[in-house]
């Protein structure tokens, strides 16, 4: 029970907690987070909402399965450090997955009371927790075993590196996370803006894992600085894991697309975020203020390339996505966070064509309206084009976000790893083992794009495989890389 | 943190660095290039290496002062850090005995055309180095292009040394000759090596050009240095730097690298009106290097 005090009807009669959040028009205009976070009276009222089933629904749609009735009960008793703890379990970075997971389309849309009632803001507690810990906790020295001598080389600071370098150095292994960039974090410091994700949080989470004697080498491309084999033979470690995320963006292959002017999110994303371009001229690195913005997609990262836009100051921002709003891949939040600071949402629309202008800057978007059609193959209905609907948009920025593929940086290096016909990394779905001994792989490298926690989940499994596989030295055939279709 | 071994200007405003980075050393090859910055907030930009020794492990680089960011590296000395130096990156040079190669470079692009003439001149070419500058004082690296080359030719656009106009004039005479060049690698400014592109055209020699783009991780990540080549978008960080120079869209790159020309001069005002401020910077991170490493 999650309280004694409340009965089932009662606790249903609470109604679902907002996130108190900076104004809109406020927030539009500057880079702090947008989500201020519960205080503790309002995550304990809302835990109550919780009805603690005897077969929750909401722990099936955790990608790694948190033990979401356990943490809130935890919140409802106002043990917050224990809630904190229990969330751990299973996932490394909560206060990184309470920002940024879907929990409309996970544990909340699994959570019993969606439908009639709202789910219980099952994120925004996690959240809570999480920044409650940070906040409050003394550092605990973790508990590690001790140090086995083995050296594990983890490729990419990222979500999936993290979460397996956690679990590694807990168990005893000499962990090093190599990092292509100067900052660690990879999507979450480079990708995601501070306005959703403060990069103190995640400065915070990689000091805790440094002071558990994780190691970090920024600087170091792995492929180029030293190749996987030299990672063995050279550098003596005992096994690789490849977590080096999708990061090759996709452009739509339309005329005009390499106009002065048109940028892909990545671009875009990295020059505000790691290269601080807010900040130019005291930061080098400048950034292109649009005042008339197009970014094209219906992702996570369209959202957060054109709230950016609008906050270093364009008057007009706007989403051009091929489908409609229905079928965008975004967070729901962030959507509604968007229309809420202005932005112009252009469903139905597709882009074929960008204009220049007289010296080759980009000053249009000629566009198509589309309809959607039959259900594809991902059961979401296609968008087709309506003839003669041209039309122009003007624009002095383009951001294209429509998704990124796998960088050939390590497979063009590595020949026998394998990889299907998109460049993703082959890898067993419930270990991470590829097609070479002793290297593993998880993440967006080996899904394609997908979601933080994903990512987080893959990276355990594989520590997991890893410690089996350096106990053991078994590299066993039916453990091996089948091809995923 | 990088520490640089020596630090000696070989013409005005171009400095050569030799620079503390064993294991860019041990990989380092012809045409291939790093990214460095010089400051906690300072732009990642990408720098040929001009030689890698492995053995002392450590790599040369070669820079002009243009921009802010270049200006400011160049006010390091022997001594001090550079901030951060990542690579190898992209992809080396094809070497092979085409049989005669010309080695065409303008300004400091000769500093990138000389690790190449070198590698061309071991598997046995033939190797005519043409090197081009503004005037005299800008002429780098002749010395040792003629301890590499079997030809050398110089020109400076004010006639100030070698032969007055530009390498495709000297360029021309050498197409003109019996024995046709087999192979042409230009290394300079956009419109010298489209100038060296069109020429090599109509006699089909085939020509490589290295393309600078403007570049923030050089991995593929950002796609800000794309380029139309052969009607293909590539990424110049992962797929070159050397194209196939007959086949280079050059007014769309041309377009490209302009497209923060306005924010440069900004920069550049800074470094010209408050020099003192940028030395601090530098001056800085070296203080929390030496800390770090005590």
């Amino acid at each position: 029970m999650s309280s004694p005090l409340l009965s089932k009807k009662e606790r249903m009669a609470i109604p679902r907690q907002s996130m108190p959040e900076q104004p809109a028009q406020v927030r539009n205009r500057n880079f702090s987070e947008v989500n201020l976070g519960y205080d503790a009276e309002t995550a304990v009222l809302e835990a109550r909402r919780c009805l603690d089933c005897p077969r929750p629904t909401c722990i099936d749609g955790c990608p790694v399965n948190i033990k979401i009735p356990d943490f809130i009960r935890l919140i409802v008793e106002r043990n917050f450090l224990g809630a904190a703890r229990k969330i751990k379990e299973d996932n490394l970075l909560p206060s990184v997955c309470g920002r940024v997971c879907p929990q409309e389309e996970q544990c909340e849309k699994t959570c019993i009371l969606r439908g009639k009632f709202q789910p219980v803001s099952i994120g925004r507690l996690e959240r809570f927790v999480a920044d409650y810990e940070r906040q409050n906790a003394q550092p605990e020295a973790p508990v590690l075993s001790p140090r086995n001598g083995k050296k594990i080389a983890i490729v990419g600071s990222g979500p999936s590196g993290l979460a397996c370098a956690s679990d590694l150095v807990q168990w005893g292994y000499d962990v090093t996370i190599f990092e292509a960039l100067h900052e660690f974090g990879g999507v979450l410091i480079y990708g995601i803006p501070e306005f959703r994700l403060p990069k103190a949080i995640l400065k915070y989470e990689i000091e805790n894992l440094k002071r558990m004697g994780v190691r970090f080498e920024a600087n170091f491309i792995v492929g180029k600085t030293m190749t996987i084999d030299e990672l063995f033979t050279v550098a003596g470690f005992d096994a690789v894991f490849l977590g080096v995320g999708a990061g090759l963006p996709w452009f739509m292959n339309i005329p005009g697309e390499n106009l002065m002017g048109v940028y892909s999110a990545n671009e875009f994303l990295t020059r505000v975020n790691l290269m601080r371009a807010y900040e130019f001229p005291e930061a080098d690195t400048p950034v292109k203020i649009g005042k008339q913005v197009v970014v094209v997609g219906g992702g996570n990262t369209a959202m957060d390339a054109v709230r950016t836009a609008k906050r270093l100051g364009a008057d007009t921002a706007t989403i051009v996505y091929r489908r409609s709003e229905v079928e965008m891949p975004a967070r729901i939040e962030e959507v509604h966070h968007a229309k809420d600071e202005g932005i112009v949402f252009r469903t139905l629309t597709n882009p074929v064509e960008f204009i220049a202008d007289e010296k080759g800057w980009v000053k249009a978007a000629r566009c198509l309206k589309m309809e959607l059609g039959e259900p594809g193959p991902d059961g979401r209905r296609r968008p087709i084009p309506v003839k003669g609907s041209e039309f122009d948009i003007p624009v002095d920025l383009v951001v294209m976000a429509i998704g990124n593929g796998s960088n050939p940086l390590i497979s063009r290096t590595t020949p026998d790893l394998q990889c299907n016909k998109w460049g993703n990394i082959i890898a067993n779905e419930k270990n991470g083992r590829t097609s070479k001994r002793g290297v593993f792989a998880g993440g967006d490298i080996v899904s394609g794009g997908a979601t933080v926690i994903l990512a987080m989940g893959a990276g355990r499994d594989a520590a997991r495989s890893i410690d089996e596989f350096i106990k053991t030295g078994q590299w066993e055939t039916e453990s091996r890389a089948k091809p995923i279709v | 943190m990088n520490l640089i071994q020596n630090a000696e200007f070989i013409a005005p405003d171009i400095k050569r660095f030799i620079i503390e980075a064993p294991l860019i050393a041990r990989k380092a090859q012809p045409g291939q290039f790093v990214i460095l910055r010089v400051w906690e907030k300072g732009e990642r930009i990408p720098i040929t290496i001009v030689n890698g020794n492995a053995e002392n492990g450590t790599v040369t680089l070669i820079i002009q002062g243009l921009g802010k960011t270049t200006r400011q590296m160049n006010l390091l000395k022997s001594g001090d850090y550079v901030h951060d130096i990542v690579g190898p990156l992209g992809q080396a040079t094809h070497i092979e005995n085409f049989g005669l190669a010309v080695c065409v470079s303008g300004g400091v692009g000769t500093a990138e055309s000389l690790p190449i003439a070198k590698a061309l001149k071991a598997v046995g070419n033939t190797v005519i180095a043409i090197i081009g500058a503004r005037e005299k004082d800008l002429v780098i690296c002749e010395v040792e292009m003629r301890a590499i080359c079997d030809e050398v030719f110089v020109t400076t656009d004010d006639g100030s040394y070698g032969q007055p106009g530009l390498v495709t004039d000297v360029l021309k005479t050498i197409i003109a000759r019996e024995h046709k060049p087999d192979f042409v690698l230009a290394v300079g400014p956009l419109p010298m090596m489209r100038a060296v592109s069109e020429m090599t055209r109509p006699s089909a020699i085939k020509t490589m050009v290295s393309l600078n783009s403007i570049m923030i991780d050089g991995t593929g990540m950002c796609g800000g240095c794309r380029a139309t080549v052969g009607g293909k978008t590539v990424f110049v960080c992962v797929d070159g730097p050397e194209f196939d120079g007959h086949q280079v869209n050059f007014a769309e790159i041309a377009g490209r690298q302009r497209q923060f020309n306005e924010q440069e001069k900004i920069s550049a005002t800074i470094i010209n009106t408050q020099p003192e401020k940028v030395q601090h910077q530098c001056r800085l991170s070296k203080v929390i290097t030496e800390t770090s490493l005590s």
